[in-house]
C-alpha cells in the first residue's frame, strides 16, 4: 500500500487528523492495531468533557490547543451529527483557601483566552443553578463554554467522514516500525506488510513512545495514569446540570461529577500510575476513592450506590514532558509526533489536527483543498429515541427492522444495529459504541443474544466467531453438545 | 404486548413450576397465550412499549405496524424483572469476554445453542444460577464453584440438592469474587472469604482459573415504565404497591408477576396474573373493584416485605411474605393473631399465608411478623 500520509493510531487524535487531512488532495491511510476505531484505550474510557481551557498554564501547548479545540467543537459536532452539549462547568470551592485557587484559575483561563469566566461567590445562587451541590460549597468558577460529548462517537464519526472524503482505514494492523532512509521517512512496517508514505504521523497514544523510538526519536516516555469511573442509571440524569469539578490537585483535575450526553451520570476519574499499558482493570480501592470523591461534590449520591450500572478504567497517555508533544523533525523528515495527549486531548483533538496540517505544509507537503470535500456525516437514525413518530413510521415502512427494539434499556432497534454493522462495526463493542445497545441498565443482558445473532447474520460468520472486541475475545466459543462429543479437553471449535 | 421474539422466552428452561407439571417455560407460557388467543385476545410479539401515561395511553412500536398509539380502559403491567449485573456489584478487574448473567447464559444455551465457556465459576446461588450450574455440568463443562456471599444459599433448597449436590459442585458460602482477570477472554477470578459485614477477608484470596463467570446475584423488577406512569413503588420489593386485586396506586392500572416482586415459583406468578387480569377486566367493564376498606399490610419482625401491601380484610386473600433471615419453627402472625406455623422460613423461599376470615386492623394497618415458636 502507498499513501502520502500514514497515520498511526485510530483514537480521537488519529481520527481528527485523518478527517482534517481528508479536506486536501492527499492520499491518507490510518492504521489501527485494534478491531475498531477508539478501541485502543484512552478514547473509549475518559470523562467525555470538552474543557473550557483554564486548567493549563498560559504558554503551554495544552492551554492553547484546548481553547482552540473548544471553539471548534460546536461546528464539528454539528457537521458530523455527534451529540455535544455546552452545559458549562463549575469548579467548586469547599473552603476559604480553595476560593483563592478559583481566582488563580480564572486568571489563567483569561490569559489563555477563555471567554465568559466568572466566579460565583453567592452560595444561594450556586445552589440555585446546581441544587444538589454540597451545601458547604462557598464559591465556584463558572465556565459556560465547557461541554460534554461522546468521545468514541466523535472518533467514529470523524473516521466515517474521512473515509467518505477518500481516506483509507486499515484495522487490526499493528505498526512495528517507522521506516526511514537517508534521513527521510519512507513509510511504516506493519504486521501485515509495508505501507509506503512520505509522511508518518504518530498518534499511537499509549504506545506513541514505542512507535517514536523506532523512528529514532526517543526523547520522551509515556507513563500511563489510570483513571477509574462509575456510570449511574439514567434515572439520576437530573441530579447535576453542569460538569462539576473539585479545585484541581497537582496531578489531575480531580474527581468529576457530570451528566453524559446520553443522560447517564458519570463520576471519576482518580489518577494512579501504572506500569502496564494494557492494565485497564478497576480496583476496589480505586473505585472507593472515586465514590468518596464524588460525594464531596454531591453528597446525595451516598444513597444512590444501587443505581450504579457500570464501572470502568481508562489510561491517560501521559508523557514525561508535562505538555502535549506535537513536533516535526529534521531527521527523519516527514515524521510527526502527536504524543502525550492526555486531558484535555478530547477537547484539543480538532485543534491538534489543524496544527498537524500546518506542520505538514511547512515540511513541504502541498495542501490543495479538495473540490468535493463533504464536511457532513449523517448519524445513524434513532427512530424510537430521537425522531418524530412520522419519521419513525417512514423508516419502519421501508424496513420493519427499524421497529424491532433489540435493546430495551436504550430502545435501540435492529435497524440501527444493522446499519452500525454496515458502517463498519464487526464486534459486540463496535455495535455498542455506535448504537448504545448494551450500555443501559441491564448492561447487555437482554440485547447481547440478539446483537450477536445479527452480527453473525450480517457478517456471515458463525456465532462462535463473534467477538466482544476482536482478537480472541469470542463471546460464545462453543456450540452446545460439542464438549460432550469431543471431550472436555479438546480445543475450542474454530 | 411483549418485546420478546417468542412467548415465554424469559424462562427458557424453567421446568420447575411448583405444581409438578413438566414443561419448559415457553411451553408453559404458550398454553396461556393459546387460550387467550382462542378467546379473541390480540397478542403481539416483538412489540416494545415506549411510553405509558397516567391516562392509560400507551405508545408502542413494532416492525409490522410501526408506532402504535393505544388508549385503554385498564392496563396490566407485567414487564417482569432484569438481572443484577457485574456493574451493579462493582466487582473490580478487567472487562474480558466470558462474563454473563445467569438468565442471559440460559437464553444463549437453551434457545440459541451456544456456550460461553467450559470452566465455569458461578457467583450467587439464586435459582437461575443453580439451574445453570447443573446445565453447564450436563453439557460437559467443569463447574468449579458456586460462590455465595451469604451464609445460606440464595435459591430453593431442592435446587441446591438437585443442581449442586447431585453433580458434586462445591457451594462456597460466605465467599465472593473480588477480582476479574483476563485480557480479551476471561482467564480467572479471585475468590475470597467474607466476614460478618460481607467484606472480603484479607489473606483468604484464591485465584480460580476459569473462562466463564456466570452471575446470579439478584433480580430487579423492571419498573421504569411504571415509574414514568406515576405508579408508586415499594422500596423493599422494587415493584408497585398493589392491593389484593393487584391494583396499583393508579386506578385501573394493575400489576402482576415479577414486576411486582421477584417470585420463586411460577405458580404464584400465574395466580397473580389471574387476579390482575380478572380485576382489569372488571374495571374495564365498569365495575368499580377498587377496595372500599383499605388496610395497609406492613412488615413486622423478621419480615422484609409483604405483598399485597393493601387488603380489604373482608375477603379471603393470600399474602406473600419474604423473611429477612432464616429461622426454624416459627409462627406467622397477622395483626397480632396467629395465622400459621411453619417448620422453617428462608429468605429465598416466599412464605404464603391464606387468610380466610376477616382481619381486624388497628388504625388502618395490619402488621405481619415471623417469630420463633416457643418449644413445647
Amino acid at each position: 500500500m502507498r499513501a502520502d500520509v500514514a497515520i498511526v493510531g485510530g483514537g480521537i487524535v488519529g481520527a481528527s487528523i485523518a478527517r482534517e487531512l481528508s479536506r486536501y488532495e492527499l492520499s491518507v491511510i490510518l492504521v489501527e492495531k485494534e478491531a475498531d476505531m477508539a478501541f485502543g484505550g484512552s478514547t473509549k474510557a475518559n470523562t467525555g468533557i470538552i474543557h473550557a481551557g483554564y486548567d493549563d498554564a498560559p504558554g503551554t501547548l495544552k492551554g492553547r490547543l484546548c481553547v482552540r479545540g473548544n471553539a471548534l467543537w460546536p461546528r464539528l459536532a454539528a457537521e458530523l451529527e455527534v451529540p455535544f452539549e455546552r452545559v458549562g462547568s463549575l469548579v467548586v470551592a469547599l473552603g476559604g483557601e480553595e476560593v483563592r485557587a478559583l481566582a488563580e484559575l480564572k486568571k489563567r483561563g483569561e490569559a489563555n483566552g477563555v471567554p465568559c469566566l466568572n466566579v460565583i461567590e453567592d452560595r444561594g445562587r450556586l445552589l440555585d443553578i446546581e441544587p444538589n451541590l454540597n451545601k458547604e460549597a462557598v464559591a465556584a468558577l463558572y465556565a459556560p463554554t465547557a461541554g460534554i460529548a461522546s468521545p468514541y462517537e466523535m472518533a467514529i464519526a470523524m473516521a466515517e467522514n474521512a473515509v467518505k472524503n477518500g481516506a483509507r482505514i486499515v484495522l487490526q494492523t499493528k505498526v512495528t516500525k517507522v521506516v526511514s532512509k537517508a534521513g527521510a521517512v519512507r513509510g511504516v512496517q506493519t504486521d501485515k506488510g509495508l505501507i509506503e508514505a512520505g509522511c508518518v504521523i504518530n498518534a499511537a497514544g499509549l504506545f506513541s513512545d514505542e512507535v517514536s523510538a523506532t523512528a529514532g526519536v526517543g526523547h520522551f516516555k509515556i507513563a500511563p495514569k489510570k483513571g477509574e469511573y462509575f456510570v449511574f442509571d439514567k434515572a439520576l440524569s437530573g441530579l447535576v446540570r453542569h460538569v462539576l469539578f473539585p479545585v484541581p490537585a497537582q496531578l489531575s483535575k480531580g474527581i468529576v461529577v457530570t451528566r453524559t450526553v446520553d443522560g447517564n451520570l458519570l463520576v471519576g476519574p482518580n489518577a494512579n500510575s501504572v506500569d502496564d499499558k494494557r492494565d485497564s482493570a478497576t480496583t476496589s480501592d480505586g473505585l472507593e476513592e472515586v465514590f468518596a470523591g464524588a460525594l464531596k461534590l454531591v453528597p446525595k449520591l451516598s444513597s444512590q450506590r444501587g443505581m450504579i450500572i457500570a464501572s470502568y478504567a481508562g489510561l491517560r497517555a501521559e508523557s514525561n514532558t508535562d505538555d502535549f508533544i506535537v513536533e516535526a523533525y529534521e531527521e527523519p523528515s516527514g515524521f510527526v509526533n502527536v504524543a502525550g495527549i492526555k486531558s484535555p486531548g478530547l477537547t484539543a483533538a480538532p485543534a491538534i489536527a489543524e496544527m498537524v496540517a500546518v506542520m505538514l505544509e511547512e515540511a513541504g507537503l502541498e495542501l490543495r483543498e479538495k473540490e468535493g470535500f463533504n464536511p457532513h456525516r449523517r448519524a445513524i437514525d434513532r427512530p424510537v429515541r430521537r425522531q418524530s413518530v412520522a419519521e419513525a413510521e417512514q423508516l419502519i415502512v421501508r424496513d420493519p427492522a427499524w421497529g424491532h427494539v433489540v435493546c430495551r434499556c436504550e430502545h435501540v432497534t435492529e435497524g440501527e444495529v444493522v446499519e452500525a454493522i454496515q458502517r463498519g462495526a464487526a464486534t459486540l463493542d463496535g455495535v455498542k459504541y455506535r448504537t448504545r445497545a448494551g450500555m443501559g441498565r441491564c448492561q447487555g443482558g437482554f440485547c447481547a443474544p440478539h446483537v450477536i445473532r445479527i452480527l453473525s447474520r450480517e457478517l456471515g460468520v458463525p456465532v462462535t466467531e463473534v467477538t466482544k472486541r476482536g482478537g480472541s475475545s469470542r463471546i460464545l466459543p462453543y456450540e452446545v453438545k460439542t464438549l460432550l462429543r469431543r471431550g472436555e479437553n479438546d480445543s475450542p471449535r474454530s | 404486548m411483549s418485546a420478546a421474539r417468542s412467548w415465554g422466552a424469559s424462562y427458557p428452561s424453567a421446568s420447575t413450576p411448583g405444581s409438578g407439571c413438566n414443561l419448559t417455560g415457553p411451553e408453559y407460557v404458550s398454553r396461556f397465550i393459546r387460550s387467550a388467543q382462542n378467546l379473541g385476545v390480540e397478542c403481539l410479539l416483538r412489540t416494545t412499549v415506549l411510553k405509558a401515561s397516567l391516562d392509560k395511553r400507551i405508545l408502542a412500536v413494532n416492525g409490522a405496524e410501526g408506532i402504535l398509539d393505544l388508549s385503554a380502559k385498564a392496563v396490566v403491567l407485567a414487564m417482569g424483572c432484569r438481572e443484577r449485573t457485574r456493574g451493579a456489584l462493582g466487582i473490580p478487574g478487567t472487562r474480558p469476554a466470558g462474563i454473563l448473567t445467569a438468565g442471559t447464559a440460559q437464553r444463549l444455551m437453551d434457545v440459541e445453542g451456544y456456550m460461553p465457556g467450559k470452566r465455569v465459576v458461578i457467583l450467587g446461588s439464586g435459582d437461575v444460577g443453580l439451574i445453570m450450574a447443573r446445565r453447564f455440568a450436563m453439557e460437559g463443562a467443569r463447574v468449579l464453584a458456586v460462590v455465595e456471599v451469604m451464609p445460606y444459599p440464595g435459591g430453593l433448597s431442592r435446587n441446591v440438592v438437585q443442581c449442586l449436590d447431585d453433580f458434586g459442585i462445591p457451594l462456597l458460602l460466605e465467599h465472593t469474587v473480588t477480582r476479574i482477570h483476563g485480557g480479551d477472554r476471561l482467564e480467572g477470578v479471585t475468590v475470597a472469604e467474607v466476614d460478618k459485614l460481607r467484606k472480603p477477608v484479607a489473606g483468604t484470596e484464591k485465584t480460580v482459573e476459569c473462562d466463564a463467570l456466570i452471575l446470579s446475584v439478584g433480580l430487579i423488577p423492571e419498573n421504569e415504565l411504571s415509574r414514568d406512569m406515576g405508579v408508586i413503588l415499594d422500596p423493599e420489593t422494587g415493584g408497585p404497591i398493589v392491593d389484593e386485586n393487584m391494583e396499583t396506586s393508579l386506578e385501573g392500572v394493575y400489576a402482576c408477576g415479577n414486576v411486582v416482586h421477584v417470585h420463586d415459583l411460577v405458580d404464584h406468578v400465574t395466580a397473580s396474573g389471574e387476579i390482575a387480569g380478572r380485576s382489569a377486566a372488571r374495571y374495564a367493564l365498569g365495575e368499580p373493584p377498587r377496595l372500599k376498606r383499605r388496610l395497609l399490610v406492613k412488615p413486622g419482625a423478621n419480615v422484609r416485605y409483604v405483598v399485597p401491601q393493601v387488603i380489604s380484610g373482608e375477603a379471603p386473600v393470600t399474602l406473600h411474605l419474604r423473611a429477612k433471615r432464616p429461622e426454624r419453627y416459627v409462627a406467622v402472625k397477622v395483626g397480632g393473631e396467629l395465622s400459621a406455623f411453619r417448620r422453617a422460613v428462608k429468605p429465598p423461599e416466599l412464605v404464603t399465608i391464606s387468610l380466610a376470615k376477616r382481619v381486624r386492623g388497628k388504625e388502618g394497618t395490619v402488621r405481619v411478623s415471623i417469630t420463633k415458636r416457643s418449644k413445647r
